[in-house]
């Protein structure tokens, strides 16, 4: 279970969280709504500590993230996988390499023969050919570049999925693809996920519950059906802006 | 002038402070660095690979800076050559110019620019691509993956680089000072010879690896701390040239005063 108490955080002058409370609960799938530019994303990386909060408590599965140990920390992020907005693969190596350093385990990590086959497997899972292993990142789509950032995010068959903005930039023909991918993996592997977005369509068609940051605070947290039923002026601004501009409609 | 004579102190405040985080930010990377260090089977493959681009990268500009710099000692040599001194002290001016100073101080600078800019700007842009957040949520450590290899990199290579220029230097200063003055190869290596002590090539050697490891330090932490997209890359990297040149001439100054004046 992922719980925030109280997270505050502030960039020099600017409060970006400010005073967040927000719980994942175990298997279920959490999406992250708001407005571009309110904290979403900063959010997310208190999850794995990447930012740790000026005040507040981040707590994975028991643990205080922002007090564990070096090795602790290294420990407890092998147990998360993160997939970033832009996919953040590392240019110099190919998707092979890319995908086996999710691999946390360090005998298997060495083991080139399983090293392939996991990778082939992971790849699998998001749709794409294992001939895609040998590519480097500058010759994938984004839409692929996603893709195998998921892949290297389940390789080391982590409880919890973070994914950043996963269809950012996309197509709505692609976005759908990453949506459904995000389904079909929460369901085949039984993980835990938050999933920071902007799209509300995405987002319910996703989500078990949703959360909507705004002003450095959750709004409203709850399924979808409660936010469609929501009367915070808030919530309902939000979505019927994203209503407006889009074909779904509940 | 009462506001001008207020902004003095709470400027140098600030400058004070803003030195105080950097050196405390640059010391807190050398501990991750000495943690990093047990990760052996990390680092190892990674430094051999970036000595081999930085050392084999970095050749042609090396023959090429230390060929004229030999030059140039030699014709000024013999610009200011005074027919009562013996030739032979010709030999021992251009290698003891070379050794001790022209060799390590011209080739740090010019590596600085070349390796310090490379290691900036590709940390930088791992950064701001979120490469480094990638690498640290899988639990992996930036400092086996990244850092040590390029600063032990360096740190290594730039005295390779050093001799390989010292010997490209004094051959086209011998070539060129006999094009100037009517000195023979025997004068030349005799002159050479006789003020040699092999602490002058010590000297030259811990010069170019203090040299080599700032230029992988402060490159590295400069580029691992970059902000604000393509701006802060390029920030970092001129950042990163800048405070290596410095720290170069700071040290060179620090080692001859520690080295030579015991």
């Amino acid at each position: 279970m992922i719980e925030l108490r109280g997270v505050r955080k502030r960039f020099g002058e600017q409060v970006v969280l400010d005073g967040v409370d927000f719980e994942v609960r175990e298997g279920e799938t959490l999406a992250l709504l708001g407005p571009s530019g309110t904290g979403k994303s900063v959010l997310l990386k208190h999850i794995n500590g990447l930012i740790r909060p000026d005040a507040g408590k981040v707590l994975v599965d028991g643990l205080e993230v922002a007090t564990l140990h070096r090795k602790e920390l290294s420990e407890l992020r092998t147990h998360i996988g993160y997939v970033f907005q832009n996919g953040a693969l590392f240019d110099s190596m190919n998707v092979f390499e890319n995908v086996r350093l999710g691999l946390s385990d360090e005998t298997k990590f060495n083991d080139l023969e399983y090293a392939r086959t996991r990778v082939a497997e992971c790849l699998k899972l998001v749709n794409l050919a294992s001939e895609t292993m040998d590519k480097f990142p500058a010759q994938l789509s984004g839409g692929m570049r996603k893709r195998v950032g998921i892949a290297r995010a389940i390789a080391g068959a982590p409880k919890y999925l973070l994914y950043d903005e996963p269809t950012s930039g996309l197509d709505p023909v692609n976005a759908d693809i990453i949506d459904g991918l995000v389904t079909r993996l929460d369901e085949e592997l039984g993980v835990t996920s938050v999933m920071v977005t902007h799209d509300v369509r995405g987002a319910f068609n996703v989500a078990d519950r949703i959360a909507l940051l705004s002003d450095g605070r959750i709004v409203l947290q709850g399924t979808p059906e409660e936010f469609r039923q929501s009367e915070n002026p808030k919530v309902k601004a939000f979505l019927e802006r994203d209503f407006e501009t889009s074909s779904y409609a509940a | 002038m009462t506001s001008t004579i207020l902004r003095l102190p709470r400027f140098t405040g600030r400058l004070i402070l803003g030195f105080l985080a950097q050196f405390g930010r640059i010391s807190l990377l050398v501990v991750e660095l000495v943690r990093g260090l047990a990760e052996v089977r990390i680092w190892v493959p990674r430094t051999f690979t970036e000595a081999a681009t930085v050392g084999l990268g970095s050749l042609p500009i090396v023959f090429v800076i230390a060929a004229f710099a030999g030059a140039v000692t030699a014709f000024q040599a013999g610009y200011q050559w005074q027919t009562n001194l013996p030739v032979y002290v010709l030999g021992t001016l251009i290698v003891e110019t070379i050794v001790l100073e022209l060799g390590p101080v011209l080739i740090g600078l010019v590596l600085a620019g070349r390796i310090g800019a490379r290691y900036a700007a590709e940390l930088g842009t791992m950064r701001v691509t979120e490469q480094i957040d990638a690498l640290e949520s899988l639990g992996r450590s930036p400092a086996s993956h990244l850092i040590i290899p390029r600063v032990l990199a360096s740190t290594l290579m730039l005295p390779v680089l050093v001799i390989i220029a010292d010997v490209v230097a004094v051959g086209a200063g011998w070539i060129s000072v006999k094009q100037v003055l009517p000195v023979t190869d025997a004068d030349f290596a005799y002159g050479a010879k006789y003020f040699w002590r092999p602490f002058d090539a010590y000297y030259g050697l811990i010069k170019a690896t203090s040299f080599g490891f700032a230029i992988g330090l402060i490159s590295c932490y400069m580029g691992f701390n970059t902000k604000q997209g393509a701006e802060g890359v390029g920030k970092s990297t001129t950042a990163a040239i800048v405070a290596s040149s410095v720290v170069i001439l700071l040290l060179n100054v620090l080692l001859a005063k520690l080295l030579l004046n015991r």
